[in-house]
């Protein structure tokens, strides 16, 4: 009777053998070759090779033809360390008619030392799974979707008005990295509509406020506080690496700032204002759509653009406009539906109206018309009456 | 008759009017009608030069007149003009 080592032994010898290296060289060949994973489900969810398809050895009689209907294609299996793929191969190649089978030598144990990459997916744990659970049966959103949201970074231009909601919903629905720049302090008279600040916090710099407030729905968030004013030196540095950015700014430089610079990187930026009853949404996705520069080539003057402050704010027009912004966050984040890009959207709460304008790319925009590279430091943020409208502003 | 929707900002500069019907055959007589009911919105619409200002956005209904025949665009008696500041406040 054989031991298990000599069938072991028999098969290598049936079995053509290749090291990771032509297996490397072979799956980046491009001629259509399939690498089957024969471990079990735990093994394969630690780490996997790139693209790797999972047919654990228990089911290769039942699965194979699923995950390889061609009988001609190459096929190369792996495990561990190369035992229980060429016992695979073997079945394969001798008993159900697959003509170019290969076995990896070593396994995967064996690829990683020879330093190729791995796959290490992210999985959702029982407590995620728990607390995510009703945007996992969303068909759109489910696990894959959850994982995007988890892993992505979204940085909040302000903590304010429209940065509270979209700072409480977006922990909640799991944005893994919160990045909020604010150099102010909760005053009294934010608490008005600024939801996540409370009277307790009152002097509380806003940010770490709001780093409470997250945390209190969601301690698994990264919040990354930059207790400071946006501002051409500091802008580039701050808004690196972040997926999208939502722009609840209260004043116009920071807002044509932010543009300049969030076309340069590239980045998705979720722009809305608000003012008395009135408030305006739209995604700006450079060279997607429009930037903020071609729907407004230059600010209005300061008698035209008063802030909030000036001119007041009812409560919940920013709870509104907000929960919008995050929408479309997560819309971007997720990939699904139609994000507000090339449109701008206008909610006027007295008449309960909902006003949706189109927005073209202005070919001679000074900004988005051009090569990102060519948007020097210099020119972030400028516009022509730059020093007399900042002295307006805020 | 077209109408004119006024924006917060310029209330003040229509008697705190929020939608102007107003004549005319193009963009640029409605805007001017409502210019002649509303003198103060003049310096808030046009520049010395006759041109709209460059922050004032007007939309025929969903579409910016820039990208039409700006103040020569033709305007029908349904048509709804929408006058559009930009607005920081957040």
């Amino acid at each position: 009777m054989p031991t298990g080592a000599d069938l072991i032994r028999e098969a290598k010898e049936r079995v053509r053998e290749l090291d990771p290296s032509a297996v490397h060289d072979l799956l980046g060949n491009g001629n259509g070759a399939v690498v089957i994973d024969v471990r079990e489900q735990h093994e394969f969810d630690e780490a996997h090779l790139p693209d790797a398809v999972h047919v654990p050895r228990g089911h290769l009689e039942s699965r194979i033809e699923g995950a390889v209907p061609d009988r001609s294609r190459t096929v190369v299996l792996y495990c561990a360390s190369g035992n229980r793929s060429a016992l695979a191969a073997d079945t394969l190649q001798s008993e159900l008619g697959y003509t170019d089978v290969a076995s990896m030598r070593g396994g995967i144990t064996l690829w990683q030392a020879t330093g190729y990459q791995v796959d290490v997916p992210t999985r959702l744990t029982p407590a995620q799974r728990d607390r995510y659970a009703r945007h996992l049966v969303i068909p759109e959103i489910g696990p894959a979707g959850q994982l995007k949201l988890l892993g992505a970074k979204v940085l909040l231009l302000g903590a304010g008005g429209l940065g509270s909601p979209v700072a409480l919903y977006l922990a909640a629905a799991g944005i893994g990295t919160l990045g909020i720049v604010d150099d102010d302090e909760v005053d009294l008279s934010n608490l008005q509509r600024q939801v996540a600040h409370s009277n307790d916090r009152i002097g509380v710099a806003k940010v770490d406020s709001a780093e409470q407030a997250i945390h209190a729905i969601n301690p698994e968030v990264e919040v990354v506080k930059y207790r400071t004013r946006l501002e051409a030196a500091n802008v580039i540095e701050t808004i690196s690496g972040y997926d999208v950015i939502v722009d609840g700014a209260d004043n116009f430089p920071t807002r044509y700032l932010l543009n300049d610079a969030s076309v340069r990187l590239r980045i998705p930026v979720v722009s809305a204002s608000i003012l008395g009853f009135d408030g305006q949404l739209a995604v700006f996705a450079p060279y997607v759509g429009p930037c903020y520069r071609c729907l407004y080539p230059t600010p209005p003057p300061a008698e035209l653009a008063p802030s909030c402050g000036d001119n007041g704010v009812l409560g919940v027009l920013p709870g509104v406009m907000g929960l919008l912004q995050a929408t479309e966050v997560i819309k971007l984040v997720v990939e699904i539906g139609e994000p507000l890009i090339g449109r701008l959207l206008l909610y006027e709460a007295l008449g309960a109206t909902f006003t949706d304008l189109k927005v073209r790319r202005d070919p001679d925009c000074p900004i988005c018309s051009r090569d990102p590279e060519t948007i020097s430091d210099e020119e972030l943020g400028v516009f022509p009456d730059y020093a007399a409208f900042c002295g307006a502003a805020g | 008759m077209p109408t004119v929707r006024i924006p917060p900002v310029l209330r003040p500069s229509t008697a705190g009017e929020s939608v102007i019907p107003a004549n005319g055959a193009n963009v640029g007589e409605v805007l001017r009608e409502l210019v002649d009911r509303h003198p103060a919105t003049q310096g808030q619409l046009f520049g010395n030069d006759g041109e709209l200002n460059r922050y004032v956005n007007v939309y025929l209904n969903d579409e910016d007149v820039r990208v039409l025949s700006g103040l020569d665009t033709p305007v029908a008696a349904e048509d709804t003009l929408v006058l559009l500041p930009a607005m920081a406040g957040g």
